[in-house]
């Protein structure tokens, strides 16, 4: 600590508690270093680490690979390479159901550090969403592995894989924002999410391919989802197989695709207006 | 706060900044109101079922046109009962609320204090929590890598800096978030009743940087329920009362006027006079009065009591009617009484029925600072009976402290009865 005299400092106006409050600097500082301790904190916390992060989706994958080649045989029928189909969906599936169940809860379990301590609310939800996102990073090296072992041949289209990642990081932060927000209000939401996301599996082409349907009504209903046509989108830029069809193909038109961004955009703009507006009386309604 | 006598915390008054000081903390007509719903909707099954239900609610008005200016340099006391509002202010000056209306000007990096660990994420290693909340407290990464040594050091955890929060024990753990607050190094400080941490060389440790603090022109706000700590280390307190500034100045009297609030709104209240069984009198009031006659329920060390009572006779009586009085304490215990014998052959054959009588008594206050009860017994040799148990209530309020239950006046006489030699 320094003796010397300290410049008279000017007044400033408090504005009160926000989603963003202090700057951007210190929002990605602070973003950054509570997602990495958390990541470290899983990863070195436990006995075996980031092995359980990897193994959930593994028995998952296993499981519904025997369920659908197997015995409903039609995994393997439609799709050449089903299995890296299966697990590239599931692991992708995977962060985006962590990152949103774990952030539903975030900011009311953090009630110490809401309550007592002044900085951006908005970190809390996003840093779930960066943990599972880091998650997700070291899982698609090991789907990596899987897929070069089943005899996919790399082409540039997996260029295109980040433009996908980037969209379902957002659209699971959006979700993630107003689904934190809403659980302090309405303790339920923890428990419709359950379900909704349960659904939303099965929503998505992941343990079936678009073109099962053979029906494109139900193709474009499907495409309703924007996870659907990201996961869509990921299968034909990853497997690149010439009979997938393309998110928009599936859609049947830009047209096809416009429910699905109006839900996209829409939970991502609501999501934001909807944690900023709650932010500032997080605090006290906990 | 129970500071050792070792301390050698400077006398606060002598540097206090003067008005001419520029302004650290100014707040103008702060206003804060909690809505508490009639009926709690916590779950959105609950909205869809009663779409209008949760939109009674009343409110509660925490802080009620607050404003006040506290200069830069000063050690500055918030003091107030539970629910006077002291928290409500201390989170809007955090920004960990959000103003109503009114407000709220901060000169520099205000680091707050509230309670100690928060945020500590018992799961990390020290240096982990320390870079966290550093980072938490407005430090850049890299500032609060090249201080996470002083800080470690500081807090006499050099050895542990490695290991999990969770295997600190509670002394280690309150070292190191003291230490984490001066890390922020912020202009001014808000601290929430934390001074009272550590062990005694700790504590001097703390005492030390509080005084380097305030040699650094650093302005600091300390809220507190601890009247000795304010007394002894604040240029100024404010006293807020529901809400609202009662006082503001000079901190041993904030601290009077804190103890006379503390003590009237004191939660035990007399049974009345209800209770009692009666035969022939009636008991109409029992009240501890001010001099100007007026319900009083706080009585000053040393300045006279005054019980005022009405009586109504019921039945003619020829016999002397008395009413006795007996003051306890909050135990239980008689202290003493005194009584007033009324005889009717002083002014006529009897009483008649439906006389009424006010006594007033005036009681030199020996008593020591606490709570009192007013017992009430009226009888005649005749039958009549009155009695009313814990009829009144009063807290005698200032003056020193004193062991037992009275504090007669004393007088020594000291003579010289002889030398050794």
């Amino acid at each position: 600590m320094s003796t010397t005299a300290r410049p008279v400092a000017e007044l400033r106006e408090v504005q009160g508690p926000s989603a963003l409050g202090g700057g951007w600097r210190r929002f990605f500082d602070l973003l950054w270093l509570i997602s990495v301790t958390e990541f470290k904190r899983v990863y070195f916390g436990t006995v075996l680490g980031y092995l359980w992060s990897l193994i959930r989706p593994l028995i998952l994958f296993g499981v519904l690979l025997f369920v659908f080649t197997q015995i409903f045989k039609i995994g393997s029928d439609l799709v050449e390479h089903y299995a890296v189909m299966l697990l590239l969906g599931i692991v992708l599936y995977t962060f985006f159901q962590e990152a949103t169940s774990n952030s539903v809860t975030s900011v009311v379990a953090q009630e110490g550090v809401v309550r007592k301590t002044q900085f951006p609310r908005l970190v809390i939800p996003l840093a779930t969403v960066v943990t599972a996102g880091f998650n997700l990073l070291l899982n698609l090296v090991i789907v990596l592995v899987f897929v070069l072992a089943f005899g996919v041949s790399p082409a540039w289209t997996w260029l295109l894989f980040p433009i996908a990642l980037v969209f379902l990081f957002v659209g699971a932060a959006g979700m993630s924002m107003a689904l934190s927000a809403l659980y302090v209000r309405f303790r339920d939401t923890a428990i419709i999410w359950v379900v909704v996301s349960q659904v939303l599996l099965y929503l998505t082409p992941i343990l079936y391919p678009v073109d099962a349907f053979e029906s494109s009504t139900k193709e474009r209903l499907l495409m309703v989802n924007p996870l659907a046509v990201i996961f869509e989108q990921v299968r034909v830029w990853i497997l690149h197989e010439p009979q997938a069809p393309t998110a928009l193909e599936a859609a049947g038109g830009w047209l096809g695709l416009l429910p699905a961004a109006i839900i996209y955009f829409g939970v991502c703009i609501y999501g934001m207006w909807y944690f900023n507006r709650e932010a500032p009386r997080i605090a006290e309604a906990l | 706060m129970p500071v050792d006598g070792e301390l050698t915390i400077q006398p606060a008054t002598p540097d206090a900044p003067g008005p001419e000081a520029p302004a650290a903390i100014r707040v103008q007509d702060l206003h804060k109101a909690f809505r508490i719903p009639t009926q709690r909707v916590d779950s959105l099954k609950e909205r869809a079922v009663h779409p209008f239900a949760s939109r009674e609610y009343r409110e509660l008005h925490a802080l009620d046109g607050v404003s006040f200016e506290i200069r830069q340099g000063e050690f500055f006391g918030i003091v107030g009962r539970n629910g006077s509002g002291k928290s409500t202010l201390l989170k809007l000056l955090a920004s960990i609320y959000r103003a109503d209306s009114g407000r709220i000007q901060i000169a520099g990096r205000l680091a707050p204090f509230i309670e100690l660990g928060v945020g500590f994420n018992q799961e990390l290693t020290a240096r982990e929590n320390v870079i966290l909340n550093g980072v938490m407290m407005g430090l850049t990464p890299k500032e609060v890598r090249e201080r996470q040594d002083a800080v470690i050091d500081f807090a006499e955890l050099h050895d542990f800096a490695d290991l999990k929060l969770k295997n600190f024990s509670s002394g280690m753990l309150v070292r190191l978030a003291f230490s984490v607050m001066l890390e922020a190094d912020a202009d001014i400080l808000l601290i929430d009743e934390v001074l009272a941490v550590g062990d005694a060389s700790f504590q001097q440790k703390c005492a030390d940087a509080f005084h380097q603090m305030k040699t650094e022109g650093k302005t600091i706000v300390l809220v507190t329920h601890d009247m000795n700590s304010v007394e002894e280390y604040c240029h100024r307190a404010l006293l807020l009362a529901d809400g609202k500034v009662q006082f503001i100045g000079d901190p041993a009297e904030a601290g009077r006027d804190y103890l006379k609030l503390n003590f009237e709104a004191g939660g035990v209240s007399p049974t009345g006079l209800g209770g009692g069984q009666s035969d022939g009198a009636r008991l109409l009031e029992c009240l501890v009065v001010d001099e100007s006659g007026s319900e009083a329920t706080g009585v000053e060390s040393r300045t006279n009591i005054r019980v005022r009572t009405k009586v109504e006779l019921q039945r003619e009586t020829a016999a002397a009617v008395h009413v006795g009085f007996v003051i306890t304490n909050a135990d239980g215990l008689g202290i003493f009484e005194f009584g007033q014998l009324m005889d009717p052959a002083e002014q006529a054959e009897s009483f008649a029925a439906g006389r009424r009588f006010t006594l007033t008594a005036e009681i030199e206050n020996r008593l020591a600072p606490g709570r009192y009860f007013v017992h009430i017994g009226v009888t005649s040799a005749d039958g009549i009976s009155a009695y009313a148990e814990n009829a009144a209530t009063f807290v005698v309020f200032g003056g020193p402290k004193t062991n037992g239950i009275v504090s007669p006046a004393v007088e020594f006489e000291v003579e010289s009865t002889g030398s050794p030699s």
